[in-house]
């Protein structure tokens, strides 16, 4: 494959088909995220002149050798400074057969909640490995955790390898490694590639220094890489953000539930019920602006009307009525702690938001705690510390309505709250609920 | 747990686009008191609105807009802006920069580069102040700038107006989190995973109106720092930057004294479109003088307040 027939050659105003593919980058700090990142741009003529100009004088001014591809997703001044990724940066970049959304997340262990938060939308991880140093603890974290979140595919880059002597064997030693550690995790997608982000090797273009490897080159994988399913397959369920009331004369009874399709389809006619209540009624219609559509499916925002006057509100949920959630007051979760202020204890009272619905939680108990290295539970654990991950049991004020997350991300995912401090301090992804 | 209902094809990106965007829109307005949004007649602001007129639909858009007008923007623009916000029955708010001078709250800057730009600041967080805003929707995008480019869509500003962009909330999944502490408020993005010619192609699919400069048309224009400004009372021309006439295009739509053109013969939408997917060179790079001052001059002003 040539450059050429990667640069967006489609009509740019005509109809553009092309699917999404988002991507976050993980593995530990100074394995080459954010240069791999830069290369993939550069080598797919995807930086602009001025772009180019701007990281070409920063490389000159502090004295670097070569023009540092990094500092094109490195943007704030202390990240610079530091030569660090510090925060989640997000880049854009398409070929003619698909776009691409990439978070390029930073490596160190004090930034992980900013790991989390940009692999937490991903469909794919794309794991970095300093041929020099294997896999690491910080490796192993990141891995582990984007497992955790729902990524399938797995896109080992065993990086630097110019630095190892392009040698066959330190590859094949790292792949293996980590391709155990993963189907111990239950991923089975892993896709090993040797590459230099520094020279470019196998990321875009062929490399001839490594013809012992097979190929294709990372960018063509990335191209041709199975989204993860979305979870469509899934019974129907719509969260309630929005009643939408117009009060006009135009539509003076008009009363629509307005929300995004968290996973299923519904369709014009079906039988629901409304949750928690568990109330049934019937969709008469699925209003998307000026459509009036006969379906919806995940991840349209659409305005749903129902046969019947049901206390309906945000935080209610629109479900198959053959099928419901589980209306839970008691959850069982895989947490990861995200507060620098205070650890996750028993007895600890926190806000949860889960889909649209905002309630408080009570820890009940903190039951193991994760070992990263061993992928142990360490069952005599009591409490989780910063960018620690456990499995917790929460009593809630009000009931939910949950599914495994492994089976429905968006019915199975929530956030907690620090009442004291409003920050954002724990993602959980339910195991269960009752 | 599994139903036989058949899979439908995965959204285009531009309508998944659009879904996020009307998520994050629908989010702010159930969960904050008094949202606004920022229109100031440009293609962002304009597709921002768009969003937020399918997001409530039948009803009207639950919330006012806008704009921080500097004195100084483009008369085309500032039509556009009024005509709109009447036919979506929106009320519009004006904020302006003169006002903030005239009462000396702000001190105007002097000579031939003198610009309001950094001005806007004070005259916004003296409206948010005023009008009790505690969210504001902006239109800005992550492949704009480097900053933006590690920006979360729910940021926070504190009383000062100030972003921290070494302590930002996580953020997961589609789970916003619109708590705020005191004196705090957000700046909510919903196109921030959209890039330029997401927004074109976006306005092309909508048929949406933009304001005229944005296609090729003559104007008497001036050279400086090798880009083309137009010429106008705002801005004193020194000695050599005599004015002549060009066909010219504007790929933003900001203040006029740091607002430049591209020479350009496109008068349609596809004619634009085809030269912005042919150029390499940004959006900000090529027409903006704001964002030359530093590697970071964005993070810095962005810590400051601004949009």
């Amino acid at each position: 494959m040539t450059t050429e027939t990667l640069v967006d050659t489609a009509d740019p105003l005509g109809p553009d088909r092309r699917t999404l593919l988002r991507l976050a980058t993980a593995g530990s700090v100074d394995d080459g995220k954010s240069t791999l990142i830069g290369r993939l741009l550069f080598d797919s003529k995807q930086t602009f002149i001025d772009q180019m100009e701007a990281i070409e004088r920063t490389s000159r001014t502090r004295g670097e050798e070569d023009v540092n591809l990094a500092y094109l997703t490195d943007g704030l001044r202390s990240e610079r400074e530091q030569g660090i990724t510090i925060d989640v940066a997000y880049r854009y970049f398409s070929t003619p057969r698909r776009k691409f959304i990439l978070a390029d997340t930073p490596g160190h262990v004090q930034y992980t909640r900013n790991m989390v938060t940009g692999a937490s939308t991903a469909d794919a991880a794309l794991l970095l490995v300093d041929a020099r140093r294997g896999v690491l603890e910080q490796t192993r974290r990141h891995a582990y955790l984007s497992n955790l979140l729902g990524i399938r595919h797995f896109v080992l880059c065993v990086n630097k390898m110019d630095l190892v002597g392009w040698d066959q064997s330190v590859f094949e030693a790292i792949a293996e490694e980590l391709t155990r550690f993963s189907g111990r995790m239950g991923v089975s997608d892993v896709r090993a590639i040797p590459i230099s982000a520094k020279f470019g090797d196998w990321v875009v273009e062929p490399s001839e220094r490594m013809s012992w490897y097979g190929g294709p080159p990372l960018l063509e994988l990335l191209e041709t890489l199975e989204a993860s399913e979305p979870p469509q397959h899934h019974a129907s369920r719509l969260p309630v953000q929005y009643v939408v009331r117009p009060l006009r004369d135009d539509y003076h009874d008009y009363r629509g539930y307005a929300g995004t399709m968290a996973s299923g389809v519904l369709r014009v006619g079906d039988r629901v019920k409304v949750m928690p209540s568990g109330a049934e009624t019937s969709v008469v219609g699925i209003d998307a602006f000026d459509q009036q559509l006969a379906e919806a499916s995940p991840p349209m925002a659409v305005t749903v009307r129902l046969a019947d006057q049901l206390d309906v509100r945000r935080g209610s949920m629109i479900v198959s009525a053959e099928h419901p959630p589980i209306a839970a007051t008691s959850i069982d979760a895989h947490i990861c702690w995200m507060s620098e202020r205070v650890p996750l204890r028993a007895r600890d009272r926190l806000v949860i938001k889960h889909t649209t619905q905002t309630t408080r939680a009570m820890v009940e108990e903190v039951g193991a705690r994760l070992d990263v290295n061993t992928l142990d539970y360490d069952l005599t654990a009591s409490q989780l510390s910063l960018n620690e991950i456990g499995r917790v049991r929460l009593r809630l004020m009000a009931p939910l309505s949950v599914d495994p997350y492994d089976e429905a991300r968006e019915t199975g995912a929530f956030i907690l709250i620090d009442e004291a401090t409003s920050a954002t301090v724990g993602a959980g992804m339910i195991t269960s609920g009752e | 747990m599994t139903t036989t209902a058949t899979r439908p094809a995965a959204l285009d990106t531009l309508s998944w686009l659009e879904a996020e965007g009307i998520h994050i829109i629908r989010e702010v307005a159930a969960e904050l008191e008094r949202p606004c949004l920022l229109f100031s007649g440009g293609k962002d602001s304009i597709v921002m609105l768009r969003l937020a007129e399918k997001a409530f639909w039948p009803a009207r858009i639950p919330f006012p807009v806008m704009h921080v007008d500097t004195g100084h923007n483009f008369a085309e623009a500032i039509e556009f802006r009024d005509r709109r916000a009447a036919e979506l029955e929106v009320d519009l708010i004006v904020a302006s920069v003169q006002e903030s001078i005239d009462q000396g709250r702000v001190v105007e800057e002097v000579g031939p580069r003198a610009s309001r730009n950094r001005l806007q600041t004070v005259t916004l967080l003296d409206a948010i102040a005023e009008h009790n805003f505690d969210a504001l929707f902006g239109g800005a995008r992550r492949d704009e700038e480097k900053a933006r480019a590690k920006e979360r869509i729910f940021s926070f500003r504190d009383a000062f107006g100030q972003w921290d962009p070494s302590n930002q909330r996580p953020e997961l999944w589609n789970l916003y989190n619109g708590k705020l502490t005191r004196g705090e408020h957000i700046r909510a993005f919903p196109l921030s995973n959209w890039t330029e010619l997401d927004v074109w192609q976006y306005i092309k699919r909508e048929g949406l109106e933009i304001p005229s400069i944005y296609f090729a048309h003559e104007r008497s224009m001036f050279e400086r720092d090798g880009m083309l400004f137009p010429v106008s009372d705002f801005v004193p021309r020194l000695p050599g930057e005599d004015p002549f006439e060009a066909r010219v295009r504007f790929r933003t739509v900001g203040d006029m004294t740091c607002t430049a053109g591209v020479l350009s013969e496109a008068e349609t939408l596809e004619s634009v479109v085809a030269e912005i997917a042919a150029t390499r060179i940004t959006e900000r790079g090529e027409t903006r003088a704001d964002d030359r001052f530093s590697e970071a001059a964005m993070e810095d002003r962005k810590r400051e307040g601004y949009f």
